[in-house]
């Protein structure tokens, strides 16, 4: 009988794999990486490409602090791996302004005061943009319903809910 | 995370070639689970055989009148395609009742269907767990277990499968297409999972180098008279305490043809037949209703913290059907249970 509480890896031995080179399209930027297998997109985002603007907050895909857009959609970047995302366009939150124009939803949650200590709000941010790329939300219960994938532990929801609404109608 | 080789698979035929030639590799597609329980040290894959760019992402009518479902398809896409949303509501509800927009766009189909229990203990290493290392013990019977199963359950494994997708799955009938070494088969959803037994390692009966190709849904949608009830610690983004696929055919108000399947409650999306019988011919009521929540329910057992889904789960079925009769289905924005 295997002894109770022993982890999945206990006792495996493995040769480790070498680091293998991926193309990643990051903010309009094709760049080139030598990652291990097991690097996550929000690794390689944060530690081989200094984005920090995208968090990790659970790594565990229940908070939504590490989202980014893959060709326009969004995803948990803790979720996946970054030799999985071989030639996807990312759009990570230092991608969004524009000729050093806030993107209207960051002047939204500025305007909104949609955000008290920050963490959440480049995941909120990507995450919002991805939901008014996808046209289901309307209402604000539709808003809520669709980002309840992104958690704010300060609690600035009422205001988050504004700033989307704001850069809903101006979109 | 623990070190893993990676590749990718360059057809179906490459990934079943891949996955015989080691057998402690394992598919991945969307990823939403499998890197999870890895990070949990709850999977070691020695290898991961990528399957995410393999040509199986498209929904297309069958001539049987049916859709068949590529096992590649994003659950978002699925979701929303309008076949999906104009034939089978009930799938569409389903789906957008669980996790995230943001995993639903990574999660695959026949992902879905293989992720595991989301059990405290299971996931916890450092706790004996049946489903993890057969032969440990089983923390849940005895431990906080207000998420585990009232059904189905046996003395080595009380866990629940999570999916919201395969509940609906399960009610509309679906056939799993896979494909293996041996060739291809097909196996009606009923059979796809298992009940725990003293296997509980065993989620379902998909051979371990076996592929899933696609779900096939038959051309029965039940468009008219369907409802999806979930029932959450919280409104959103939550595993189902309790949940309820309904699905109806009815002629003015009597009952010709009833599916029922419950989720968050067994090892496997749950039905009974006796509970589908004996609605047909009755008057769509809440005698009826009640009665078939009874047989569905029959056996149901609590193990503490979780006594409470009987109950719950019997108002739960009598308001989904009732939903389903009244051609009202539970909405996913507007949490008001009507």
């Amino acid at each position: 009988m295997t002894h109770p509480g022993t982890a999945a890896s206990a006792g495996r031995i493995a040769a480790v794999p070498e680091k293998i080179p991926v193309t990643l399209n990051v903010n309009g930027k094709r760049v080139q990486l030598s990652v291990a297998p097991w690097t996550t997109l929000l690794d390689a985002l944060r530690d081989h490409l200094d984005l920090t603007g995208t968090k990790k907050g659970c790594d565990h895909g229940q908070c939504g602090a590490c989202t980014v857009l893959v060709g326009g959609r969004r995803i948990n970047s803790c979720l996946t791996l970054a030799v999985m995302q071989e030639d996807g366009e990312i759009t990570t939150i230092e991608g969004l302004a524009r000729n050093g124009e806030l993107h209207p939803l960051q002047q939204a949650f500025i305007d909104h005061d949609a955000f008290q200590c920050g963490y959440c709000t480049s995941g909120q941010i990507c995450s919002a943009a991805g939901l008014i790329a996808e046209g289901r939300a309307k209402t604000a219960d539709e808003i809520r319903e669709l980002m309840s994938g992104n958690i704010c532990r300060c609690g600035a929801y009422p205001n988050i809910v504004a700033a989307i609404q704001q850069a809903m109608e101006r979109s | 995370m623990i070190p893993f080789q990676y590749s990718r698979a360059s057809d179906v035929a490459d990934a079943i070639k891949q996955s015989a030639a080691d057998p402690s590799a394992k598919f991945i597609a969307g990823g939403t689970n499998l890197l999870d329980l890895i990070k949990y040290d709850v999977a070691a894959p020695t290898r991961l055989i990528d399957i995410s760019r393999l040509p199986l992402r498209n929904v297309d009518e069958t001539a049987s009148g049916g859709v068949l479902i590529g096992a590649l398809v994003p659950n978002t896409d699925l979701a929303y395609h309008p076949l999906i949303e104009a034939r089978y509501p009930l799938l569409s509800r389903a789906i957008l009742a669980g996790a995230s927009q943001q995993l639903r766009n990574m999660a695959s189909t026949g992902g879905n269907l293989v992720q595991r229990t989301r059990c405290f203990y299971f996931y916890d290493a450092t706790t004996p767990c049946n489903k993890r290392e057969p032969g440990s013990g089983c923390s849940a019977i005895s431990g906080v277990n207000r998420i585990n199963a009232i059904l189905g359950t046996s003395e080595s494994c009380i866990a629940t499968h999570p999916s919201d997708m395969c509940v609906a799955l399960a009610a509309l009938e679906a056939t799993v297409h896979v494909k293996g070494p041996a060739g291809t088969r097909s196996i009606a959803f009923a059979d796809f999972h298992r009940l725990p037994n003293n296997t509980p390692q065993l989620d379902t009966n998909l051979e371990p180098d076996e592929i899933i190709t696609a779900i096939e849904l038959p051309a029965k949608g039940f468009a008219a008279n369907y409802s999806y009830l979930k029932i959450r610690d919280r409104l959103s983004y939550a595993f189902a305490l309790v949940s309820v696929a309904a699905a109806l055919e009815l002629d003015g108000d009597t009952i010709k043809e009833a599916r029922l399947a419950l989720g968050g409650v067994a090892h496997k999306p749950w039905r009974s037949s006796a509970a589908e019988a004996t609605l047909l011919g009755k008057r769509a009521d809440t005698a009826a209703f009640a009665q078939a929540a009874d047989w569905l329910l029959h056996g149901a057992k609590g193990y503490g913290h979780n006594d409470f889904k009987i109950g719950l789960a019997r108002r739960a079925i009598i308001r989904t059907l009732s939903q389903a009769a009244r051609g009202t289905p539970q909405s996913i924005s507007d949490k008001k249970i009507r």
